[in-house]
C-alpha cells in the first residue's frame, strides 16, 4: 500500500520538513510514503500535536526515572546529561535488514581472521596485501598480543558497526567499532519505551524482537570460556560509577544475571582471576570488560592504571581467562586500515565485500595527500584512532582557519589522518519542537560473535539533531531513536 | 547455585557503610531535635554547655569557645560538609555507597534516598529558632524510617539486607553507648534517686534522643529514675533502640551472613558478636551500677569494634592466601 501525498503536507506537523537530494527514510520521491512507513504515517495523522507532546513527555521522564544519562566531558566535571531520544522509529524492510546481516558477519568474519593473521603469521602483510608500516604504525597495535592464542580465535566479540545510508539508498560501512563499543543499552531500553507508547502501531507494523539482546551476549560470553571450564563465570569489569557509560554497564550486568566488577575486586593469583566475595574468592572464567587496553594491567601496560588488575595480562596469555574483546583489537578498527577491509574479505573469504567501504583517502599516501590538501572544503578528515566524534574536520562546515589548522595537523603526521567525501546521510522523520521534521540518522547494529554470529535485528538509529548536522555522536548533540526491523 | 549466593565484598562495604550513614544521619537529627527543644526551656544549663554537651552526646570533641553560637552550631552539626557526622555528610556517604551498588538494591530504596540527599542538599540553612529547622529534621528521621521500611518490603532478605542490618544495628548500638555513658558523665545518679524538675527534664530528654520516652512510661512510670532509664536503655530486650536489642541483631544478622555465603573462617566473628551479646543479655542493673556504668559501657565499645574489624577480616577485606574459595 502507498499512501500518496497532496502538493501541499496534510498537515501544520510537517510543514517544517525538509526534502532533497539525500535519501528520505520515510518519503520516497516528493510524494509517496514509502509502505514500511505508511502505518506510522497515518497514525501521526491521526493522533494531532497535542497527544504526540504527551507521549513525547512521557517518554523522556521515562529516561529521566531511570537515570539513562552520560557524562559530558570537557564541561564542568560530570555533567549528567539525559540522554536526548526520539520518539519515532525508524523503520527498516525485511530484506533490507537481511543484506545488512549478512554484510556485518561477513565483516566480522574477516576482521577476527586478520587480528589473528597480524598477531601470529602475518600473511597478509607479507602477501602487501595490506602494508605492514600500517599496522605496526597503528596506534593501538599492541606488541604483547604477538603470539599470543586466543580462545576460538575470536578477537571482536562484541562490535557496533556504523552504517550509513546513501542517496542511492545503499547502506555503507562508515567505521567498525572493535574495541569496546557502547550504545547498545539505549536501544534496549528505548524499545521498552517505545512498545508503551505505541503499543497498537507497534503491533500492527509486526517488529522482530530485541529483548534476547542479554541473554545473546551471556551465551556468546559463555562460549568463549576457557577450554574445560564447565558453568563459566562470567563477569562485567566496569572503570566504575564516574565512567560516562555507567548506566549500560549496570543495565547490561543486570540484564545477564553476571556481577559487575571493578578492578579492584579482582585479584590475581597463580595466574588465575579471582574476584572477591564474601564466600572468599570465586574464579572468573569470562570478563566482558568495558575498559580500554591501556588500563587492563598496570603490570603490562600503563602502569599507573587503578581500574584494572596486576597480573591479568599474563593470566589471559595463558589462557585461564578470557577477555572479551581480546587486547589489541583496535588494530582492526583503525580508520586507515578500515580502507583495507573489501581487501581482506577478498583475501581470506575469496568473498565481495556485501556492504561497502566509504571511498577513503589515506593521508600518508603523498598523491592522496596533495589531493585533499588542494580540496579540503569538500572532505571529512578524521584522525585514525579517535572516536566519538573527536579530532575531526568536516570540511564544507568549516572555517579556513579550521582548516589551515588541519593541514598543519596533517603535514606533522599524515598517517594520523584520513579524509573521506562528505556523505549526505539519509534522513528521518523526528519529532522536534511539535513538528516533525527530517534529520540525518546512521546506524549502529551490534554484531554478536562467539561459538556463531549473532545480530540482534535492529541497532541504535543516531540522530544528528541540530538542523543540516552531520554529527551523530551523543557527545556532539546527537541522540537515538529505536530501529524497528519488520517481519515482513 | 548461580550467582545468588555470591555478594562482592565491595558491594557489601558498600550497604554496610550505606546503612552506617544513614543510622549516623537519623541519630544526629533525633539528638539536635530533642537537645535544640531542651534549650528554648530555661534551665540551670546555660546554652554554652548545652552545645558542648550536644557534641559530647554524638560522640564529637568539644566544639571551640567562640564557635559556641548557635547558628555556627546549627550549620555545622547539620549542613557542615568538611564535618564527617554532619547529616549532609551522612546522607552524601550513604547516596555514594548506594550509587555503587545500584544493581543490588531495589529502584525504589535508591529514589527515595536520592530524593532524601536533593532536599538535604538543597536546604536553606535555618536558624536554630526557625520553625523550619525543626522541619529538615523531621525530614530526615522521617526519610530515613522510609527508607527502612522501603528496604524491608522492597529488597529480598539475604545477604545482602544482611549487611544493611548489621551495619545499621553496629552504629546503633555505638551511638546508644555514646549518649549514656555522656548523660550520666554530665547527670550522675545520686544515691537517692532524682530531684527537680531540671534533672527529671534531662533524663526525659535522654530517653526522648532514643525515642523511648513512651515505651519507657508504659514499662515504668513518667518520672523516670537513673537506674530505670539505664535499665530501660541498656538491657531491654524488644524494644529496638536499647543495646541489647542492637546486640541481638548484630550477632542474628552476623550469623545469617556466614550461613548464607559460606565463607570459611566465619569462626571469630561469630564468637564476637555471641559474646557481645552475651555481655548484654547476662548482665544486671544493679551490678553494672556498682561496679561502675562507664567501664560496661566502654566495654561494649570495644566489644563493638572487635565485631567490626571481624567482620572485615572475614567478609571484606581478607588476606587472599587464606581464602581461595572453590
Amino acid at each position: 500500500m502507498t499512501v500518496s501525498l497532496q502538493r501541499d503536507w496534510p498537515s501544520a506537523l510537517f510543514e517544517r520538513y525538509e526534502l532533497d537530494d539525500a535519501f528520505d527514510e520515510m518519503f520516497e520521491g516528493r510524494a509517496e510514503v514509502r509502505p514500511q512507513y505508511a502505518p506510522l504515517y497515518k497514525s501521526l495523522l491521526e493522533l494531532g500535536h497535542e497527544e504526540m507532546q504527551r507521549r513525547k513527555q512521557a517518554l523522556d521522564l521515562s529516561f529521566l526515572h531511570q537515570g539513562i544519562t552520560f557524562t559530558v566531558y570537557g564541561e564542568q566535571t560530570g555533567t549528567e546529561r539525559i540522554f536526548p531520544n526520539d520518539m519515532l522509529p525508524r523503520i527498516l524492510t525485511r530484506g533490507e535488514w537481511e543484506t545488512i546481516e549478512r554484510g556485518l558477519i561477513q565483516r566480522i568474519t574477516a576482521l577476527n581472521l586478520f587480528l589473528e593473521d597480524v598477531y601470529h603469521d602475518g600473511r597478509i602483510l607479507k602477501d602487501r596485501v595490506v602494508p605492514a608500516s600500517m599496522v605496526y604504525s597503528c596506534r593501538h597495535y599492541r606488541r604483547q598480543m604477538g603470539g599470543v592464542s586466543v580462545r576460538r580465535n575470536c578477537y571482536v566479540s562484541v562490535a557496533g558497526t556504523d552504517l550509513v545510508r546513501l542517496p542511492n539508498g545503499r547502506f555503507v560501512v562508515l567505521e567498525d567499532n572493535l574495541r569496546v563499543p557502547s550504545g547498545v543499552s539505549y536501544m534496549l531500553v528505548s524499545r521498552q519505551v517505545m512498545k508503551r507508547l505505541f503499543p497498537a502501531l507497534y503491533q500492527k507494523c509486526g517488529v522482530q524482537p530485541i529483548d534476547h539482546y542479554g541473554k545473546a551476549l551471556l551465551t556468546t560470553l559463555q562460549s568463549l570460556a576457557p577450554e574445560g571450564r564447565e558453568d563459566p563465570v562470567v563477569v562485567l569489569l566496569t572503570p566504575g560509577v564516574y565512567n560516562s557509560a555507567y548506566f549500560e554497564h549496570a543495565y547490561l550486568a543486570r540484564q545477564m544475571g553476571t556481577p559487575l566488577v571493578e578492578g579492584r575486586d579482582l585479584v590475581v593469583h597463580d595466574g588465575i582471576v579471582y574476584m572477591r566475595t564474601t564466600a572468599g574468592l570465586r574464579r572468573v572464567d569470562v570478563i566482558y570488560r568495558r575498559i580500554d587496553d591501556d588500563f587492563i594491567d598496570p603490570l603490562a601496560f600503563r602502569s599507573d592504571s587503578t581500574l584494572g588488575a596486576a597480573g591479568l595480562f599474563q593470566a589471559f596469555r595463558d589462557g585461564n581467562v578470557t577477555l572479551a574483546n581480546s587486547l589489541g583489537t583496535g588494530v582492526a578498527d583503525d580508520k586507515a586500515i578500515y580502507a583495507y577491509v573489501p581487501a581482506m574479505i577478498r583475501y581470506y573469504l575469496g568473498e565481495d565485500a556485501i556492504l561497502d567501504n566509504v571511498e577513503t583517502f589515506l593521508l600518508s599516501d603523498p598523491a592522496q595527500r596533495a589531493h585533499v590538501l588542494d580540496h579540503l572544503e569538500r572532505y571529512v578528515v578524521k584522525a585514525v584512532g579517535e572516536s566519538g566524534g573527536y579530532g575531526m574536520l568536516v570540511g564544507p562546515h568549516s572555517t579556513a582557519e579550521q582548516r589551515e589548522e588541519f593541514r598543519l595537523r596533517i603535514l606533522d603526521d599524515p598517517r594520523n589522518y584520513i579524509a573521506q567525501p562528505t556523505l549526505r546521510l539519509s534522513r528521518a522523520p523526528c519529532f522536534l519542537d511539535g513538528r516533525i521534521e527530517s534529520r540525518h540518522v546512521d546506524l549502529r547494529p551490534y554484531v554478536l560473535f562467539g561459538d556463531k554470529a549473532t545480530v540482534v535485528p535492529g541497532g541504535l538509529t543516531r540522530v544528528a539533531l541540530t538542523r543540516g548536522s552531520l554529527v551523530v555522536n551523543s557527545s556532539q548533540g546527537g541522540g537515538s531513536k529505536d530501529t524497528w526491523v519488520l517481519t515482513e | 547455585m548461580g550467582f545468588d549466593g555470591m555478594m562482592l565484598s565491595r558491594v557489601a562495604d558498600s550497604l554496610y557503610w550505606m546503612s552506617r550513614y544513614l543510622e549516623r544521619a537519623e541519630n544526629t537529627a533525633r539528638v539536635m531535635e530533642v537537645q535544640l527543644n531542651l534549650l528554648l526551656d530555661r534551665s540551670p544549663m546555660p546554652a554554652d554547655n548545652r552545645w558542648r554537651h550536644m557534641h559530647a552526646l554524638l560522640g564529637l570533641p568539644n566544639p571551640k569557645e567562640s564557635a559556641r553560637e548557635s547558628s555556627t552550631m546549627v550549620q555545622s552539626l547539620a549542613f557542615d560538609m568538611s564535618h564527617q557526622s554532619s547529616i549532609l555528610s551522612c546522607i552524601t556517604g550513604a547516596r555514594e555507597n548506594a550509587r555503587q551498588v545500584r544493581e543490588e538494591i531495589s529502584s525504589e530504596m535508591w529514589e527515595q534516598l536520592n530524593r532524601m540527599y536533593h532536599a538535604v542538599r538543597l536546604a536553606d540553612v535555618p536558624e536554630s529558632g526557625d520553625s523550619s529547622l525543626h522541619d529538615f529534621l523531621t525530614t530526615i528521621r522521617e526519610g530515613v524510617h522510609l527508607f527502612q521500611g522501603i528496604t524491608d518490603s522492597t529488597m529480598t532478605h539475604g545477604e545482602g539486607w544482611e549487611f544493611i542490618q548489621l551495619g545499621r544495628y553496629l552504629e546503633r548500638a555505638h551511638s546508644l553507648t555514646r549518649l549514656v555513658s555522656a548523660h550520666f558523665r554530665e547527670f550522675p545518679h545520686g544515691p537517692e534517686g532524682d530531684q527537680g524538675t531540671a534533672l527529671h527534664l534531662e533524663r526525659v530528654g535522654l530517653l526522648r534522643c532514643c525515642t523511648a520516652f513512651e515505651a519507657f512510661c508504659k514499662a515504668y512510670s513518667a518520672d523516670p529514675q537513673p537506674e530505670d532509664v539505664a535499665e530501660f536503655l541498656i538491657l531491654h530486650p524488644r524494644f529496638p533502640r536499647s543495646i541489647r536489642f542492637s546486640t541481638l541483631h548484630i550477632a542474628s544478622s552476623l550469623r545469617a551472613i556466614g550461613d548464607i555465603s559460606t565463607a570459611r573462617n566465619r569462626a571469630e566473628a561469630d564468637r564476637l558478636a555471641g559474646r557481645l551479646r552475651a555481655t548484654v543479655d547476662f548482665a544486671d542493673i544493679g551490678e553494672i551500677l556498682s561496679t561502675g556504668l562507664e567501664p560496661f559501657l566502654r566495654n561494649l565499645v570495644r566489644q563493638c569494634q572487635l565485631v567490626d574489624e571481624a567482620l572485615y577480616e572475614t567478609y571484606i577485606d581478607y588476606p587472599i592466601e587464606t581464602a581461595l574459595a572453590s
